[in-house]
Formats: structure tokens, C-alpha cells, sequence
């Protein structure tokens, strides 16, 4: 669906870049890419650079940036288009599968799924925001003056930098094969960035449960050893006590 | 961003920080920090840490240190000037965003997770 937007609006001076945020790099994302045969740039982020440079504390979201190279809106929520016209080619953007389980799925998925449904999106006032800016440039009204563009942008005091920074350690001591190094700094990255959900999310996701496609999304406790968890939350604990309805904050024009 | 050595090239870490060095300071956008020591082509990365007010932080026993980003304003983007991300893509060929001046981006982040 971003694929076809994408296709739509190239010609009036729109790019989309996609951009994968896993330290398993390659071994996580190419299997989605190639599935998408993106033919806008398609990117691999294995230590949330994202994050550091531009504020992105959870996914889908985006970043608008404008001819000159400023940003026009920082960091927020980004929905998928709100329908494909049926002409539209299939593809999408990169994304995590929907998740089509089979009625013997464990009880989390569907528990999990159920939440995930209850998040807040609003597809058609940001698409319609979107097409506004492509068409107006820096006369639409969503495109944001710098310092709205910074004021909207993530709150980030000395602790937060400091939880990037544990982050990034803990993505290089994955990518190193120091598991056990890694969470230490992954829960301290938690810890101070409370509320970054890629952070816990990706985390999470490095403790496989089970096998095959699934095994990432299980993101707690194995029910097997359910002490060997070694984060304080989990995907669905977390979401129930934050409340899927607060998982993306409303969308602001 | 991570290095494997507490001096670097300048070059790493202008890219990596997103921060360029300047005579009057490290600057960002419209955005300047004075430097208690003019830059050279190598970065006592401390030093300049301590400047910007970005955390240090090494894992002892692996070579390995991440800066963390400055918190100016605290908020996570001091200027709206967009830094010059710089990311490869599944062949390993790196992009810059740099290169797509004279449109509009959609930067659009997702997981497999």
C-alpha cells in the first residue's frame, strides 16, 4: 500500500525510504524486502540510528523532510494508506506480517493480536495531511516550522541519551555473539528510556521462542522456564498495563 | 554512535554524530556548541563529549564505547535541520539521505519484530 503511494506521488518529487531497525540486520529484514521489491531506497538500521538522530521511540513511524533538508515533522505514528485502490499493485512497504494465525495458535498470539487491534490510528487525517504537503510544499499547513518541529520532537534529557547509549552497546554485543552482555545493557537501555517501545521490542524479540516465523513475535516468557526471562516486561504485559488505546499518542495536525 | 576506539577521525564522528566541527564549535544546523578545544582531524571523543553534554559509555573488556546523543533543549532534535543519515541497504552499498535533496522524504521506519 506505501508501495503504490509511493508510485503516485514519485512523480510530483516524493521519495519514500524504508528503513528496518534489527540488529540482526540482513538476517532479520531481507526476507520482508524482498517480498516488497521496494523500488525506493530500502534500508537496514542495526542500531537504531534512527533513534539517536532523529527521535523514533516505536514502528510504523515517520519522518518528513523537505527539499532543503529540514524536517518538516519529526517522529510520530505513520498508518498505513487507508485502502489500495484495486488497481493497485500488492506489495507493501516492508512491514511486519500480519499476523494470520492458524486456530491452534497459542492462546499469547491471539491475546497479542487482540491488543494490537485496539491501537489508535488514524489513517485517513495523516494521508490526507501527507498529500496536502506533497501538493503544497511549504505552504501546507502540516508542514511544521522548525521550532514546532523540535518542540513536538521526543523529550530526551541526560538519562535518555544515556539509554541510547546502553542500547547501542547492547546491539554490538549481540552482533558479537555477548547475549548475556547485551540484555544487561538492553535492560539498563529500558530502564532509562521508558518509553521507547522499538528498544523493549527489539529486545524482546532476540528471545526466541519456539521456531519458525513466530518465534520473534512471542516476545515473553518462555512458558516452559518462565524464570529465565530476563526483562522486567513483556509485549503483552506491557501493552496491558500502558493500554493499547496509549500505544501511539493521537495524531496532531 | 559506537566506536571501537576513544580517538577517532573526525570525518566518523561528523557522520556518525551528525554533528560537524567547526572553527566557532561543534554545529548543527543553525545550532553551535563552543568546544573548549578546537577539533583536529583526530577526536579525543571524551573531550568532546563532555562539550556537548553526551554520554560515554564503554563496555569494559570489549573495545567498545557508545556516545550517546546530545540532549540539547531536551529534545531529542536540536536543530530541524535533518542530519545526514547514512545507512546501508541489503547489498551493503550505503545511502545518504543527503542524496535526495530536492525532494521530499518520507523516512519510514519499520521492524521484522
Amino acid at each position: 500500500m506505501w508501495q503504490a503511494l509511493r508510485k503516485e506521488l514519485h512523480p510530483k518529487g516524493f521519495e519514500l525510504v524504508t528503513v528496518g531497525l534489527d540488529s540482526k540486520g540482513d538476517a532479520g529484514c531481507r526476507a520482508f524486502i524482498e517480498a516488497a521489491k521496494p523500488e525506493h531506497p530500502s534500508l537496514i538500521d542495526r542500531h537504531h540510528v534512527l533513534a539517536e538522530l532523529f527521535g523514533v521511540t516505536n514502528i510504523p513511524s515517520s519522518v518528513w523532510i523537505d527539499e532543503e533538508g529540514t524536517i518538516v515533522r519529526p517522529a510520530e505514528p505513520a498508518p498505513a494508506p487507508p485502502q489500495a485502490t484495486p488497481s493497485a499493485p500488492q506489495a507493501t512497504t516492508p512491514s511486519p506480517p500480519r499476523l494470520n494465525l492458524p486456530a491452534e495458535a497459542p492462546q499469547r498470539f491471539k491475546d497479542i493480536m487482540a491488543e494490537a487491534a485496539k491501537i489508535r490510528k488514524d489513517p485517513q487525517s495523516y494521508h490526507a495531511a501527507l498529500r496536502d504537503w506533497v501538493e503544497k510544499g511549504a505552504a501546507s499547513k502540516f508542514a511544521l516550522p522548525p521550532d514546532e518541529v523540535i518542540a513536538r520532537s521526543r523529550p530526551r534529557d541526560n538519562g535518555k541519551a544515556l539509554g541510547h547509549a546502553h542500547f547501542q552497546l547492547a546491539t554490538q554485543l549481540e552482533i558479537d555473539g555477548h547475549h548475556e552482555e547485551a540484555v544487561k545493557h538492553f535492560r539498563e537501555a529500558h530502564r532509562l528510556v521508558p518509553d521507547s517501545w522499538t528498544f523493549r521490542r527489539q529486545a524482546w524479540s532476540l528471545e526466541q521462542v519456539g521456531e519458525g516465523p513466530l518465534a520473534r513475535f512471542w516476545q515473553g516468557p518462555n512458558p516452559a522456564a518462565p524464570d529465565a526471562w530476563p526483562y522486567e516486561g513483556d509485549w503483552l504485559s506491557d501493552i496491558r498495563r500502558e493500554g493499547a488505546e496509549n500505544y501511539n499518542e493521537p495524531w496532531k495536525p | 554512535m559506537l566506536l571501537r576506539s576513544e580517538t577517532i577521525p573526525r570525518s566518523e564522528f561528523e557522520a556518525g554524530t551528525g554533528w560537524q566541527l567547526k572553527p566557532e564549535g561543534a554545529c548543527q544546523g543553525e545550532v553551535c556548541v563552543p568546544l573548549s578545544q578546537p577539533a583536529g582531524d583526530t577526536v579525543d571523543v571524551a573531550r568532546v563529549a563532555k562539550d556537548l553534554g553526551m554520554p560515554f559509555v564503554a563496555a569494559p573488556g570489549f573495545k567498545l564505547w557508545a556516545l550517546g546523543p546530545a540532549s540539547i533543549g531536551s529534545r531529542a532534535l536540536a536543530t530541524a535541520k535533518a542530519a545526514d543519515l547514512r545507512l546501508p541497504d541489503l547489498d551493503g552499498k550505503e545511502f545518504r539521505l543527503s542524496s535526495l535533496l530536492g525532494q521530499k522524504v518520507l523516512l519510514y521506519a519499520w521492524a521484522p519484530y
